[in-house]
C-alpha cells in the first residue's frame, strides 16, 4: 500500500488539484477514521498472534506483545491446523479450476462470437438465464448431482463446480474477443488453418489481458470460498484454506493467540498478492462485477 | 453476486455480433462460401461448446429442475422413495413462524447495505479528487473485500469478545461497557451486519470509483466555469452518471441480504437469532435430512431474487447500465 505508483488509477487528467479549505480537514479526518476502522481489528489480531497465552489472558486486547518475535503460535497453527495440507489442496483446486475456467470461458466466447450457427441464440439465452440463478439457492439439488457422480468428498467436486458455474468469465472473454479483428482469423484461414488452430494460435494468445483479469478474480474468490469446500469436502485431509481454518478453531476454542495466528497466516498471502497486483485487482473486480 | 447485469450486456452482445458477421462476409464471400456449407463447419462451434454446455446444463439447469421437483415431495435426500406432498412444503415455510423468521434477519443486512452504499459512495466521491495518499486510502478501503471470510469471522469474533478489541477501544476512549455484543438477538444481528459493512464496502467503493472516473473531466471544468460548487457538481454531474451502478449495487445488496451465509455461520453458527435463510436451508437439507422442505425454501429464495431482478430491469432501462 506504500507504493503509490502501482495504483495510479487509469488517470485521465483531473481538473487541476482543487482545494477544499474547510472541507479538507474533515475529508482527511473521515479518511483517517475509515483507516482506523479497517485496520484496528486486523492489527489487534496480529498483535494477539504474537502474544503468549498468559499475555492474552492478562492484558487488554490493545496491549503489545512482550516479545515481537514470538512465532510459536504460528508454528502451532501451521502444524495443528494442517495448513500445509490446506495450502496444497487449495493450490490444487486453484490450478485446475482456474485453468478450466480460462479454457472453457475462452472457447465459449470464441464459438459464440466467431461462428454463425443454428441454435446460437438459444445457447446465448442458456448462458444468460443461468446468470440469474444464484448458486447458493440451488446447492441442495446440486449436491445430489455431485453425489450422483460419486464426487462428494473429493477435490473434483469444487473444481467442477467452480468451472461449471462461472458465467462472469464467459462475459469478460466475450467482451474482449469482440475487439480482436476478424481479419486475423481470415488471414490464418487462407493459410489453411482450421478453427481449432485459429483458436489456439491466434485468439488465445491475444486474450492475455482478459485471461489475467479472469485469473485474478477467480483466484481470489476461489481462495476465499468457504461454502463449497464446506459442503462437499468433509474429510479432514481435504481441508482448503477456509475449511482448515474453520476446523482449527474447534479444538482451540478459547486460545485466541493460536486462532489469531491461523487467521493471519491465511490473510498474508492475500495481502502480498494485493500489494503486488493492486491496479489489476481493482480493474478486474470492476469489470467482473459489472459485466 | 455478480452476474446480475450480464443479461443487459448480452443483449447488446447478440446485436453486436450479428453486425460483425454481416461485415465479415464481405470481401471473402466467394472463398468462404463452400467452406461455410461444409458439414464440418456446421459442427465446429458445437465442438467448442460441448464442454461448456455440458457443465452449464449439469450444474445449473439440472439442479434447478430437480430442486423444483424435490420441493413438492417429502424426500429426505437419501431414501429411494419419496412421497408427493403437493404444496405442503411451501405452506410450511409461510405458516411456521420459526421457518419464516429468517426473513426478518435479512432486514438487518438490508439496512446494513444502505449504510454500506452510502459510505462507499462518500469515499468514492472524495477519493475521485486528487488527495494526498489517495492510493493508500484506496487500498485500505478495498482490502477487506479480498480477505478470506473465515479469517474475517475470527477477527470479528475476537473484536466482539468480552474484553476483546471493541471493548478495549471503547475503554481507551473512556466509554466502559460490559455489553455482550453477540449475546442477544438484536445486538448480535447488528454486530454481524456491521461486519458485512466492513467486508463489502470496498467492492461498492471500487465500482463507484470506476464509474466516477469514467465521467469526462470537461464536465467538471464547464461546471466550474458556470460557478457550480462541490455539492452542485456532485448533484448534477456525478449522481446522474453513476445512477446505473448504484441501482446495480442496490440489486446486489438485496439479493445479497437474502443469501447471507458465511459470516453468521462462522461467528455464531446461527445461534442467538442470527440464523439466515441459507443457514436454515443448509441445516434442513444436510442436518435434518429434509431435502424436500429445504428445496421449497430454496425455490422461494430463487423466486424472490428473480422478482427483484425483474423489477430492477423494469426500473432501469437496459442500455443505461454500461458505464463502467
Amino acid at each position: 500500500m506504500t507504493s503509490p505508483d502501482l495504483t495510479a488509477a487509469p488517470n485521465r487528467p483531473r481538473p487541476a488539484r482543487r482545494r477544499l479549505p474547510v472541507g479538507g480537514v474533515l475529508t482527511y479526518l473521515s479518511l483517517l477514521v475509515a483507516t482506523a476502522v479497517v485496520l484496528i481489528p486486523l492489527v489487534v489480531v496480529f498483535l494477539t498472534s504474537l502474544k503468549t497465552s498468559k499475555e492474552v489472558g492478562d492484558g487488554s486486547a490493545l496491549s503489545l506483545p512482550g516479545n515481537w518475535f514470538n512465532f510459536d503460535n504460528y508454528v502451532t497453527a501451521f502444524n495443528d491446523g494442517k495448513m500445509l495440507l490446506a495450502f496444497g489442496n487449495t493450490a490444487f483446486i486453484l490450478l485446475f479450476s482456474i485453468g478450466g475456467t480460462v479454457i472453457i470461458g475462452s472457447m465459449t466466447a470464441y464459438a459464440v462470437d466467431r461462428f454463425d450457427f443454428r441454435g446460437k441464440r438459444l445457447v446465448m439465452a442458456g448462458f444468460l438465464i443461468a446468470t440469474l440463478v444464484p448458486s447458493v439457492t440451488t446447492q441442495v439439488a446440486t449436491f445430489q448431482v455431485i453425489n450422483g457422480f460419486g464426487l462428494v468428498d473429493t477435490r473434483w467436486a469444487p473444481i467442477l463446480l467452480y468451472m461449471g458455474t462461472d458465467i462472469v468469465s464467459v462475459y469478460i472473454f466475450l467482451q474482449f474477443i469482440r475487439g480482436i479483428p476478424v481479419s486475423l482469423d481470415e488471414a490464418a484461414r487462407l493459410d489453411g488453418a482450421n478453427a481449432f488452430t485459429i483458436y489456439r494460435k491466434i485468439i488465445f494468445p491475444l486474450l492475455k489481458p482478459a485471461i489475467a483479469t479472469v485469473v485474478i478474480i477467480k483466484g481470489i474468490t476461489t481462495y476465499n470460498d468457504f461454502y463449497i469446500p464446506f459442503l462437499y469436502m468433509h474429510s479432514e485431509d481435504l481441508g482448503t484454506i477456509s475449511t482448515a481454518l474453520f476446523r482449527f478453531k474447534g479444538p482451540f476454542g478459547a486460545h485466541w493467540e493460536a486462532i489469531s495466528a491461523g487467521a493471519i497466516l491465511v490473510i498474508v498471502p492475500t495481502l502480498i498478492i494485493f500489494l503486488l497486483l493492486q491496479r489489476w485487482i481493482y480493474n478486474g473486480f470492476a469489470q467482473g462485477a459489472t459485466k | 453476486m455478480t452476474g446480475r447485469s450480464s443479461t443487459r450486456k448480452a443483449k447488446a452482445d447478440t446485436r453486436g455480433s450479428r453486425r460483425n458477421q454481416a461485415g465479415r462476409r464481405g470481401p471473402t464471400a466467394g472463398r468462404t462460401r463452400s467452406w461455410r456449407d461444409s458439414p464440418l463447419r456446421r459442427i465446429t462451434p458445437w465442438l467448442f461448446l460441448a464442454a461448456p454446455l455440458a457443465l452449464l446444463i449439469t450444474f445449473t439447469y439440472v439442479p434447478v429442475a430437480s430442486m423444483i421437483s424435490y420441493s413438492f415431495t417429502d424426500w429426505d435426500g437419501v431414501s429411494p422413495d419419496r412421497e408427493n406432498v403437493g404444496f405442503d412444503n411451501y405452506v410450511s415455510i409461510f405458516t411456521r413462524p420459526e421457518l419464516f423468521r429468517v426473513f426478518f434477519v435479512s432486514g438487518y443486512y438490508l439496512a446494513a447495505s444502505v449504510v454500506q452504499i452510502v459510505v462507499a459512495l462518500y469515499f468514492a466521491v472524495i477519493l475521485s479528487f486528487n488527495l494526498r495518499f489517495r492510493n493508500f486510502f484506496k487500498g485500505i478501503l478495498f482490502f477487506p473485500y479480498l480477505i478470506n471470510g473465515v479469517a474475517i469471522g475470527f477477527v470479528f469474533l475476537y473484536f466482539f469478545q468480552d474484553g476483546g478489541t471493541l471493548d478495549s477501544v471503547l475503554a481507551w476512549l473512556g466509554v466502559s461497557t460490559d455489553h455482550a455484543w453477540l449475546g442477544d438477538p438484536t445486538s448480535a444481528n447488528v454486530s454481524l451486519a456491521g461486519v458485512s459493512v466492513w467486508r463489502f464496502t470496498g467492492l461498492n467503493f471500487v465500482l463507484f470509483l470506476g464509474a466516477i472516473q469514467s465521467i469526462p473531466s470537461e464536465l467538471y471544468e464547464a461546471a466550474e466555469l458556470d460557478g457550480a460548487g462541490k455539492w452542485q457538481q456532485f448533484r448534477h454531474i456525478i449522481a446522474p452518471s453513476i445512477k446505473p451502478v448504484i441501482s446495480l449495487s442496490a440489486i446486489l445488496a438485496i439479493s445479497g441480504s437474502l443469501s447471507v451465509f458465511e459470516i453468521p455461520y462462522i461467528m455464531t453458527g446461527g445461534a442467538t437469532g442470527t440464523q439466515t435463510f441459507v443457514i436454515q436451508t443448509i441445516k434442513l437439507a444436510f442436518q435434518f435430512n429434509k431435502t424436500g422442505l429445504a428445496s421449497a425454501a430454496a425455490v422461494v429464495l430463487l423466486l424472490i431474487i428473480l422478482l427483484i431482478t425483474w423489477i430492477q430491469r423494469r426500473l432501469v432501462p437496459d442500455d443505461k447500465v454500461d458505464l463502467v
